[in-house]
């Protein structure tokens, strides 16, 4: 007993220091974070420009193919209560007391807009087992693919935004979420909602083009006039309206490890229903943590290793009865 | 006292030798015997059937005609209770293969085949609830193509690591099933065989339960803000492989008290006092480290409402067993000994439910209870379980011989 002990204690000694040393250098371990990609596309939508048509919602729904959801008592309209598996934009309102003063904070309202947010580092696609949901290594956009979807909907729990939906009603079911009408980009086209946008909130471009853009809006002066391009970032026709006043911050440059959809408001985005996230993104913290047990299947061999070795003395050192 | 006799590596086994190692074995298990359908066994058909009615509709209908899962709770309680606490209940054959096999401890050799078997249909029948809530079953393969699997999934660990834990517990399983039949030379030559083969298979089957209990932890580690601090941490893994290994140990006790009961079989008493000890070292291991976790983030454990209350009911759950198992007398009496592995129990699972349902909020707004067929097939799957359980030790040489 006493040598099977010391046996044992030698073999998780050793077990114990290669853990360790796997461990000990975690910020170099640590996945690194993900940069944005050159030619990356996404949207950027203005909260201070949005009327509230939901043109965008009506122009999504045909060119996705998407069922009408009629909540009415008369079912006469389209008008889903939040995003879902027939949904996947939709146009929200915040409202404070009085809710008079468009963009404002107390006793005002202010549109928002809710889609897939197409992140630089996306939970979805970290957490998805079997590859359904992927990032375009060009265009970053973030795309399902049926065919490999389990349904296990890992990608539901792990996304901080709550997009990817799930057809609870259906026997054979899918995930259901924005993919920026790829299927339209690819044939030369850009994103329904911000072609059929009259004022200019959603615009459609790359990312770095969008960036520049949001931040040229937060650097004008509130009450002079500007141009807004409308449908997209490198659009010819512009519309021009008196700047009205933004909260600094540009949602989505830094949240969750970036965005490819950036947002404006002049409300804070989380009473707009938007998550307040950290810098570094969920998926790079869970890949961080996992990768660090199981780099190289290292630790679990040697940890195989030693208690092949313990079991084996055990059993053929012990006496039978 | 080895089941398993290692030494001798020759291939022809002396009939003498067999029927020494066959009066071995029974001296140490033996079936219950007695009559197979009784009135519990037949309450838990009928759940069953229910059951199985419902998992058919739900094949039929889809996930929300059985469920009250929706986009902001897409798991519920089949994730929670059928496969986390599911295969934690299914963790006694984990936990006394360590101590048995990695620590030498054959004293609790005698309950390694009931807690197998347990272990044996807590996976299994894990594994037939992950295939009624997936809702694209028909692609489950996809996880094993290496140009579909995601290697960057918490999931695909877990997934696979369970797939392959159910494959190796039924073979850790088959020396029983072959037991039964002794004149059978193909039985007799199979167990020899995998008999030779024990170091490996108790070594992998005490590799797998580590990797993916704790791996079911770190699922939750990409919910970030959607779990509560008080169970957001990146120790979720550590905690979920030490809770599961203590819950081993008190499901153990918990169904040896339970079999001796309803059995009228002589209580294994003095055994399951050391199991429970060993259980309550682990325990407190677990609340210091779990405690001192909480301060360094400065968790708000007292100022979380409802979900500062469920808190403070896990730990206390937790401390039950530790405050006692401390005072050697009350080890010996099983009255203690049984509310302490009760206690463990309902420690372990709350801990899994507060981290996978109750503390997990995705937004303002959404709210999940299971609905009432969701919970009918829950139950089926443990009436089936428990029918299995009472078919194979009166069967079977499971549970530990009676010594005069």
């Amino acid at each position: 007993m006493g040598l099977s002990r010391r046996d044992f204690l030698k073999t998780a000694a050793g077990s114990g220091l290669a853990l360790a040393s796997n461990l000990n250098p975690a910020p170099v371990l640590a996945r690194e974070l993900v940069p944005r990609l050159p030619d990356a596309l996404g949207i950027l939508y203005d909260a201070t420009l949005c009327i509230g048509c939901k043109a965008c919602m009506a122009a999504c729904k045909k060119y996705n193919h998407l069922p009408p959801e009629l909540s009415t008592p008369n079912s006469l309209w389209d008008d889903p209560l939040d995003l879902s598996a027939k949904t996947v934009n939709i146009i929200k309102l915040y409202k404070n007391g009085t809710g008079l003063a468009k963009d404002q904070e107390i006793n005002g309202f202010s549109f928002v807009r809710r889609f897939c947010m197409h992140c630089v580092d996306p939970s979805c696609v970290s957490a998805c087992p079997v590859s359904a949901l992927t990032k375009d290594p060009k265009s970053g956009l973030v795309r399902y693919n049926k065919d490999n979807c389990i349904g296990c909907r890992y990608c539901q729990v792990a996304c901080p935004y709550n997009i990817p939906k799930f057809q609870w009603d259906q026997a054979f079911p899918q995930i259901v979420k924005c993919q920026l009408c790829d299927h339209l980009i690819a044939k030369g086209g850009y994103s329904a909602c911000c072609e059929f946008c009259p004022t200019g909130a959603s615009i459609f471009g790359n990312v770095q083009d969008l960036r520049k853009e949001a931040r040229r809006r937060l650097s004008l002066k509130p009450g002079e006039f500007a141009d807004y391009p409308l449908q997209r970032v490198d659009s010819q026709h512009t519309t021009r309206r008196q700047v009205t006043p933004y909260l600094n911050h540009v949602f989505g440059e830094r949240e969750g490890g970036g965005t490819q959809v950036l947002m404006l408001a002049n409300v804070p985005f989380d009473k707009l229903g938007l998550p307040l996230l950290p810098p570094e993104s969920q998926a790079s913290q869970s890949e961080t943590l996992y990768h660090t047990l199981y780099k190289g299947m290292i630790v679990p061999y040697v940890v195989l290793g030693g208690l092949f070795y313990l079991i084996y003395k055990n059993t053929t050192g012990h006496d039978l009865p | 006292m080895t089941e398993f006799d290692i030494s001798t590596g020759n291939k022809t086994v002396s009939k003498a030798a067999l029927a020494a190692a066959q009066a071995r074995s029974l001296h140490e298990w033996r079936p219950v015997g007695g009559n197979l359908v009784t009135k519990p066994f037949l309450v838990l058909a009928a759940l069953a059937l229910v059951g199985v009615i419902l998992m058919l509709y739900r094949y039929a209908s889809g996930l929300g005609a059985v469920t009250n899962l929706s986009d902001g709770y897409p798991w519920g309680i089949w994730i929670t209770y059928d496969v986390l606490v599911g295969t934690a209940l299914g963790c006694g054959g984990y936990a006394v293969a360590i101590l048995v096999y990695a620590f030498n401890r054959w004293e609790y050799h005698p309950v390694v085949r009931s807690a197998v078997l347990t272990s044996v249909f807590g996976y299994s029948l894990a594994g037939l609830a992950i295939f009624l809530d997936i809702g694209r079953y028909w692609n489950g393969y996809k996880l094993f193509l290496p140009w579909t699997v995601n290697f960057n999934s918490v999931l695909v660990e877990v997934a696979l690591c369970i797939g392959a834990y159910v494959v190796v517990l039924w073979i850790e399983l088959l020396p029983t099933l072959m037991e039964r039949y002794p004149g059978n030379a193909r039985a007799v030559a199979t167990r020899q065989r995998l008999e030779r083969w024990l170091p490996v298979i108790a070594a992998v089957g005490i590799l797998l339960p580590t990797m993916h209990q704790s791996s079911l932890g770190t699922l939750m580690i990409i919910a970030g803000h959607k779990l509560s601090p008080l169970w957001q941490t990146h120790l979720l893994p550590f905690f979920f492989l030490l809770s599961a290994i203590t819950m081993g140990f008190a499901v153990t006790a918990f169904e040896s008290i339970l079999s001796s009961l309803a059995f009228k079989r002589p209580f294994e008493t003095p055994m399951l006092g050391r199991l429970s000890v060993c259980m309550a070292w682990l325990t407190l291991v677990y609340l210091v480290i779990r405690f001192a976790d909480l301060l360094l983030r400065q968790a708000p454990v007292f100022t979380s409402g409802f979900l500062s209350v469920m808190f403070i009911v896990e730990n206390l759950l937790y401390l039950v067993p530790v405050l006692l198992l401390v005072s050697p007398g009350l080890r010996q009496d099983l009255r203690f000994l049984f509310l302490a592995a009760v206690s463990m129990l309902l420690a372990g699972s709350l801990y899994r439910f507060d981290a996978f349902l109750i503390g997990y909020n995705p937004w303002p707004g959404w709210h999940y209870f299971p609905a009432p067929a969701e919970i009918m097939i829950t139950l089926g799957i443990v009436a089936i379980e428990l029918m299995a359980y009472l078919y194979f030790v009166k069967r079977f040489p499971v549970l530990p011989a009676e010594h005069a």
